[in-house]
């Protein structure tokens, strides 16, 4: 407070000098603040992830040194059916898991978007899974499928009692076994998503829209639908991210089994890694992870900084 | 005809959210039945007893108490550091202009959109070779540096929107950077920090790919791979185990419930930007 007298003065002369060079003098206080932060992540995932790039060129078992064998590891996955069973799995995965998940989560924000009375309960009730880790979703619904669990009571109920199987260790069902409380948690995220986008669309759009005669369905699809378009993309993105990310709930319910039914690229790198220590081979898996989340991933970062500037 | 419209539409509702906490409540439900009703009903029956050893049996057995302790000690700490880190280099990124900074925010946001598993193998590797494996240390600067780029780039957007003038008259005022950031930015943060927060709190909190990658002990693990043991030492013991979930569960639970306009808003952070 007893330097405002002084302040000014030293501030315009401090601008003038820097405004013709165009270089502004950081303190070396915020160069701190910014580079032990970057600092931290370059060790902890930049340095690692070079790593992980190099040791998909080896063969290692994680005792004796690294063997270079440059894209030897990558040609092996041709040939191994276990990558195109989790290959496979993957692309089920995001179709399945992805395109359900946006489709209900957007349904469910169309019905819940108006204030109206009970619409708050049914938000929560929709939203509660999301709260939960993947692994106490996977054990609920562990319980759900168990010989005699709740799914075998209503099958029976309703007549279908033949269809009753053991849901997760049937090769049949396995992964879609596992889907379904992947989907369950995953409805009510999208749902908060889309609401929010939903808040932010203009409401003069729908009365403009009504005033010229169109119906809830057209308004739905010619003003709501575009008008969405930002929300859409992060909201693809989130889901491929997550698809390709996907393990806590498959390692919790099935492990990839039984028979590598429920695998997924994740799953595999997983065991691949700390359970037959074929480190190599594990970290060319992770690489394919990554080239399959990089597209995502920049299409990403390219919105997100068009709109920084 | 409206009123039947809207009384269908609660009834429709009624119905999907019913279905919807149906799996929660059946499995709070089986928590509380013993293990001989559920052997003799099965498990999709109605309960025909009530008992509170299947806790017991969680808590003190399955020892998830300690898991719940060690869970705590990793969260916590870890929600304050990358916050913290992440709030100060947001704020040299955003109210500063700093050389690159536009590739430095771009090179955080990309570090922490990197799928996990390419990182398992080096971490691991590396925290063995510094000495630190099998502690809940490591663990905790695993996440610290896994978030720290989400955390940097949503509060960098909160805070470049902030208005020029209150920096420049705390300049006038004759406050420094740091006493800037503490005094003026920092405070009106604070909604973004709340959402960021009950958010890193359950992500967390619910981690299991790195716990199962970083820590070996038992005695050491966080509640949520703690939960995966479980099932193990208490094979179609489906009672006990239900009680261990609802346990695990509890305390992401209790911070949603407490935050839950910031949790939901933090959810929606960046759909509507």
């Amino acid at each position: 407070m007893t330097a405002t007298a002084v302040e000014p003065r030293r501030r315009t002369g401090n601008g003038a000098a820097a405004a013709p060079r165009r270089t502004r003098r950081v303190s070396p206080l915020i160069l701190v603040f910014v580079l032990v932060p970057f600092a931290v992540e370059a060790v902890w995932v930049f340095w690692p992830a070079l790593q992980g790039f190099w040791l998909a060129l080896t063969s290692w078992d994680g005792l004796s040194a690294p063997r270079f064998v440059g894209f030897g590891n990558f040609a092996d996955m041709v040939s191994d059916p276990i990558f195109r069973t989790a290959l496979k799995n993957t692309a089920i995965w995001l179709v399945l898991f992805g395109g359900l998940s946006v489709i209900g989560g957007f349904g469910m924000a169309l019905l819940l978007q108006r204030e109206r009375r009970g619409v708050g309960i049914y938000r929560a009730a929709l939203f509660t899974p999301v709260v939960f880790s993947l692994v106490v979703t996977a054990l609920i619904w562990r319980v759900f499928y168990q010989p005699d669990g709740l799914v075998d009571t209503v099958f029976r109920t309703v007549g279908l009692g033949d269809f009753i199987r053991p849901w997760l260790a049937d090769p049949d069902t396995a992964l879609y076994a596992v889907i379904v409380p992947a989907l369950w948690r995953q409805i009510g995220y999208v749902m908060v998503l889309y609401l929010a986008g939903l808040k932010a669309v203009d409401p003069a759009l729908y009365e403009a829209a009504k005033v010229d005669g169109a119906s809830a369905w057209q308004r739905t699809l010619y003003v709501t639908i575009p008008q969405l378009k930002g929300v859409n993309s992060v909201v693809l993105s989130v889901i491929v991210i997550d698809s390709l990310r996907s393990f806590d709930i498959v390692w919790s319910m099935t492990k990839g089994g039984p028979y590598h039914s429920s695998e997924l690229l994740s799953t595999y790198m997983y065991s691949t890694a700390f359970q037959s220590t074929q480190l190599g081979y594990a970290s060319a898996l992770a690489v394919v992870i990554f080239l399959l989340a990089l597209a995502v991933i920049l299409g990403y970062l390219i919105r997100a900084f068009r709109e920084e500037s | 005809m409206n009123r039947l419209k809207t009384g269908g539409y609660h009834v429709a509702m009624g119905l999907v959210s019913l279905l919807w906490v149906a799996p929660i409540l059946w499995v709070v439900v089986i928590s509380f039945r013993s293990f001989d009703d559920v052997a003799a009903n099965g498990l999709g029956s109605l309960p025909h007893s009530f008992t509170f050893s299947t806790y017991k049996s969680a808590w003190e057995d399955a020892d998830e108490f300690r898991a719940l302790v060690n869970s705590l000690l990793v969260t916590i700490p870890a929600v304050i550091l990358s916050l913290g880190l992440a709030s100060v280099a947001a704020y040299g990124l955003a109210r500063y202009s700093i050389p690159f900074r536009r590739t430095i925010l771009l090179l955080m946001l990309m570090g922490n959109l990197l799928p996990p598993q390419i990182l398992l193998i080096p971490i691991s590797r590396f925290v063995e070779l510094i000495g630190y494996y099998d502690t809940l240390i490591a663990l905790i600067a695993v996440h610290v540096g896994f978030g720290l780029g989400f955390y940097t780039f949503v509060l960098h957007g909160f805070m470049r929107d902030l208005p020029r003038e209150i920096q420049e008259a705390a300049t006038i005022d004759g406050a420094g950077p740091g006493k800037i950031y503490s005094a003026v930015i920092l405070p009106l943060t604070r909604p973004a920090l709340a959402a960021l927060g009950a958010l890193s709190f359950t992500w967390i909190f619910n981690d299991l790919l790195w716990s199962i990658t970083v820590i070996r002990s038992g005695e050491k693990m966080p509640v949520t791979p703690a939960l995966l043991g479980l099932q193990g030492l208490f094979v179609s013991s489906w009672n006990v185990i239900a009680a261990g979930t609802v346990i695990a569960a509890v305390p992401t639970v209790a911070v949603f419930l407490r935050f839950q306009k910031h949790f939901v808003g933090g959810l929606a952070i960046g759909a509507v930007k």
